[in-house]
């Protein structure tokens, strides 16, 4: 029953805030749309959270519209008790309630808060798709490397397909975000940060760096495209056919700060290339010594 | 290496329109205020009797001045970021990047260690010494420096706008983009600089008010009847003294990064710019307490005067004000959720931080009590408490749930973040200024601010701030990162319009705020408070006359309850004539601590521009003025008994003609102070 009277409000809210979109426009909300099973379920802890706390937050609006019409100085009729200034059963429930209500959150955020940790894989059964994301000045290069392609500024992979994302930056501290798929994680130099999506069907996104770097910031934005198997095949034989490649002097230039990049394909990688731009940060220590990384392949 | 470091001709800003006329703006402003003092033939007055003066309440009244001066500032900047988004869809909008970015730090770094820090300051100086039946704070040419350090760092912010460029990096400046391989310039320094010099300044500020607190309270003002506004002081003292220490050592850090080539926060060469996050932030959520703890102060001071009644629950809101104090130390890693930490730090920092919100409920909780059964006046600093109540419910809502590290990873860095902060801080922080401003102004000046204005600033305040704000809500879910300078997504532009709209609607409440103050100058000869207690108040800063005179008391009170003054009228010895005066010792005007603060500005600015002979200079000025106040034996002044009884006797015949309590002309007047039980 209350499970049901729970879902009955998340969708009014849903509506309600669909409506203030929609009214305006399309609805191209990624949050209110999501397009994977990890913004889902970061969607439903907030809207699980708002309903709870409403236990809290409607009271507080009737009690104060209540209070200022019924006690309002010149209503001589109201009860007026000037020396009141304890009552237990009062201080037991003003500590009670808030206390409870944060005691249920709690058994939600721990294990929600593991259940999606960015740095957990996905499980759907399938091998997952392992893409390397450098965020330069100001756009984002992805490298396969089981491909060993890379993109500029376009972000193809195959929906039902776990995405593996490591992420570094060669440059000042990025947060990679596609709100479509999953929440976010920073970007740092000489680090590797992780980020585990999926997509449930294939559909179209955007992604972008959402930590504020510069002149270059407000278009430092990708296309995120969740395509078919067969598509993605399709996609990746393109991207072979490329003229370009990105040996370490194409890099050199291409981590120069440019601005609305458009997307570019280059057909072959500079072998560990991802490991290399981290350790130019480590005076050249290519192992990192976070334990979820495995040990990069060769030193120098 | 150049005499003036790297100052030049060039560091003017006439390479834009915009900077030029912002430049222009400051310069007229300091030269109209100077043109208006030299008009009034002010300027022995403004010397001799404000800025060398040692007396908390005139160190108060000047703390908040700068106060509202830097919340026009601050406010122009949110104005002109509103407006730049609410037309940059597909369009570079009239604001290029490098000036937006300029645009949103300063707003950050006003609005917080500019607006919201002096204006804190300077109620907390003008009203918790009178609370605690005090004389003075403990340390009043502490005090001064405070202020002057403080004022040095606005100054630093305001000239930047004349005198090269400011920060590009955000309030909160995070390497490695505020390194200098990122940005070379002075902008980074500037806000460094000011930072630090008013850092200092706070961190005095706090050790003040401790031991103000813990000292110099009358006989009988045990720690339990302190009234909440100075509890929520204490607490707040001992925060920014454990806090601020570690934004100064963040920035010092920075600034040897920047200007010495150390690699504490780079990039390269083994700097880790997560210590900086960690150490910012470190300072960073305490601050936020730090600055909403005195409002909740006011509040409760608000509530229990205009609901005429007694505060409700005084020791669960002194526990959830202490429990407050305690976790804000224990929550600072929920700024960077999303930094790579593990699943089980993550989840620690964001109980902690849910728990918060179990003290603050209480308070609201408390507050709504308080009006319970109450005769509620609508006067405008309580209007400013009930639309605090709940709009203040919202940000706490909103909080808990970012508070959540998953929701977190979706809505870290949008607008609902951006939201979420301002509606804690301007609903929670500046309402509760504002209403301690309009709540005790007749105590600091003699006369009441014009109520029906103030009642205005109150409905355009509210309306526009839910205008502003709850779009941004909404932004946030649609995705909408924050500090953007334009966009390519229509669904964001009417949100933003709408936004926009919000802070059309504030302006019109600073302009309520301005025209309320010159109406009610005015009228003054109106509305004058001749008995220093307009509101029928509880606690003993409504025990001295308005404005009080230099000594405050002219004998400690004797407290014997909690709401000390209203016990005292109920008793009925709140106005008995002491049978003789006793001489009273007061600190002297000096010049020294506003010779500090100078030689602090000056020498942020000379940091600033690496000039470096110029720097050692002002250190060795700032060193022989305290040399010299150390060696100095005789910093006080006695005021003879004579005097203050000739001082007492015009106050008790002002108080003889007065009527016998200000307020009983309201309809909703409930009564004179009672005996206990004969309600």
């Amino acid at each position: 029953m209350r499970q049901a009277l729970a879902y009955r409000s998340q969708i009014i809210l849903a509506l309600g805030l669909a409506l203030l979109c929609s009214g305006c426009g399309a609805l191209t909300s990624p949050d209110l749309d999501p397009k994977g099973p990890i913004t889902l379920a970061e969607r439903q802890l907030l809207f699980d959270g708002l309903t709870i706390m409403m236990i809290v937050i409607v009271p507080v609006f009737i009690m104060a519209a209540l209070f200022c019409w019924r006690y309002r100085g010149t209503n001589r009729n109201a009860r007026y008790t000037p020396n009141l200034a304890y009552y237990w059963p009062i201080e037991i429930l003003v500590w009670g309630v808030p206390a409870a209500i944060i005691i249920w959150l709690g058994f939600h955020l721990v294990p929600g808060t593991h259940r999606l940790d960015p740095y957990n894989p996905i499980d759907t059964g399938v091998a997952p798709l392992e893409v390397q994301a450098v965020a330069q000045d100001w756009k984002w290069l992805f490298i396969y490397p089981e491909q060993n392609i890379a993109v500029v500024n376009e972000l193809v992979f195959p929906a039902g397909t776990p995405l593996a994302i490591k992420i570094t930056s060669d440059t000042v501290m990025n947060s990679f975000v596609i709100p479509a798929l999953g929440g976010q994680i920073y970007a740092m130099a000489g680090m590797q940060t992780r980020l585990h999506l999926l997509a449930n069907e294939p559909a179209e996104m955007w992604g972008r760096n959402v930590q504020y770097s510069g002149t270059g910031f407000a278009d430092q934005q990708f296309r995120a495209i969740a395509t078919t198997k067969d598509d993605f095949d399709a996609w990746v034989a393109k991207v072979k056919s490329a003229a370009d490649t990105l040996d370490a002097g194409a890099y050199e230039t291409l981590a120069k700060p440019s601005q609305k990049v458009p997307v570019t394909y280059y057909s072959d990688v500079e072998p560990d290339l991802f490991d290399r731009i981290i350790a130019k940060w480590r005076h050249g220590d290519i192992t990192d010594p976070a334990p979820a990384i495995p040990a990069a392949a060769t030193a120098e | 290496m150049d005499f003036f470091g790297r100052l030049t001709i060039d560091s003017l800003p006439f390479y834009s329109l915009i900077a030029a006329s912002g430049a222009g703006v400051t310069v007229l402003g300091a030269l109209s205020v100077m043109a208006v003092i030299t008009y009034f033939g002010a300027w022995r007055l403004v010397v001799f009797g404000w800025v060398t003066s040692l007396d908390h309440k005139k160190i108060g009244i000047m703390y908040i001045m700068v106060a509202l001066v830097m919340l026009m500032r601050g406010f122009i900047d949110a104005a002109m970021m509103r407006s730049q988004q609410a037309i940059a869809f597909n369009s570079d909008g009239y604001l290029p990047p490098g000036h937006f970015d300029q645009i949103f730090s300063s707003h950050g770094t006003i609005m917080i260690f500019f607006m919201a820090m002096p204006f804190l300051s300077g109620l907390i100086n003008l009203i918790m010494p009178q609370q605690l039946g005090s004389r003075d704070v403990a340390f009043p040419f502490m005090n001064s420096i405070s202020l002057w350090f403080t004022t040095a760092g606005a100054g630093l912010v305001l000239i930047s706008l004349v005198i090269g460029k400011f920060s590009t990096a955000g309030w909160t400046g995070y390497p490695p983009y505020s390194g200098s391989e990122y940005t070379p310039g002075v902008g980074v320094d500037y806000w460094l600089w000011a930072v630090l010099i008013s850092g200092i300044g706070s961190t005095m500020t706090g050790i003040n008010f401790l031991v103000t607190i813990i000292k110099c309270r009358a006989p009988g003002m045990t720690l339990l009847r302190l009234p909440l506004f100075t509890w929520t002081v204490l607490v707040t003292s001992v925060l920014m003294i454990f806090a601020f220490p570690a934004l100064t050592v963040a920035c010092v850090m920075l600034a040897l990064d920047r200007t010495a080539g150390f690699h504490f926060f780079t990039n390269a060469m083994g700097g880790n710019m997560m210590n900086y996050i960690n150490l910012f932030w470190l300072w960073g959520h305490p601050e936020v307490y730090i600055l909403i703890l005195p409002a909740f102060g006011v509040f409760s001071e608000v509530v229990a005067v205009f609901s005429q009644k007694r505060l409700f629950g005084y020791i669960s809101l002194v526990l959830a004000t202490c429990a407050i104090g305690l976790l804000s130390f224990t929550v600072w890693l929920h700024h960077f959720f999303t930094m790579g930490s593990s699943a089980n730090v993550n989840s620690f920092f964001g109980i902690m931080t849910t728990i918060i919100a179990v003290p603050t409920g209480v308070k609201v909780f408390d507050w709504l009590l308080t009006m319970y059964r109450g005769r509620i006046i609508f006067k405008p600093p309580m209007l400013y408490t009930i639309g605090f109540l709940v709009t203040f419910c919202i940000g706490g809502l909103s909080g808990v749930l970012l508070a959540m590290p998953p929701v977190d990873y979706l809505m870290h860095n949008t607008t609902f973040l951006i939201a979420h902060f301002h509606n804690m801080i301007i609903p929670g922080v500046l309402f509760g200024y504002l209403a301690g401003y309009m709540f005790w102004f007749p105590k600091a000046f003699g006369f009441k601010l014009n109520e029906k204005w103030g009642a205005w600033s109150f409905w355009c305040w509210i309306i526009g701030f839910y205008l502003a704000f709850m779009p941004l809500y909404v932004l946030g879910l649609l995705g909408m990162p924050r500090r953007m300078e334009h966009y390519e997504i229509a669904a964001w532009q009417p949100h933003l319009i709408v936004a926009a709209i919000g802070a059309f609607i504030i302006l019109l409440g600073i302009v309520c705020l301005i025209v309320q103050l010159v109406v009610s100058i005015r009228d003054r000869q109106q509305a004058l408070d001749l008995t220093g207690d307009p509101w029928n108040g509880r606690s003993l800063e409504w025990l001295t006359s308005s404005p009080p005179a230099p000594y405050n008391f002219a004998l400690v009170p004797q407290v014997q309850s909690i709401d000390a003054f209203w016990d005292m009228k109920q008793r009925g010895v709140a106005y008995e004539r002491p049978d003789r005066y006793v001489d009273i010792t007061l600190p002297k005007n000096t010049f020294l601590s506003a010779v500090i603060g100078g030689a602090g500005f000056v020498f942020g600015f000379a940091m600033v521009w690496w000039i470096w002979w110029l720097a050692l200079l002002c250190l060795a000025t700032i060193f022989v003025a305290i040399v010299i106040r150390a060696s100095q034996n005789d910093t006080d002044m006695v005021i003879p008994a004579a005097e203050v009884k000739a001082i007492e006797d015009a106050r008790f015949a002002q108080l003889a003609k007065a009527p016998k309590n200000e307020m009983a002309d309201d309809p909703g007047f409930a009564g004179q102070p009672l005996p206990e039980g004969a309600a």
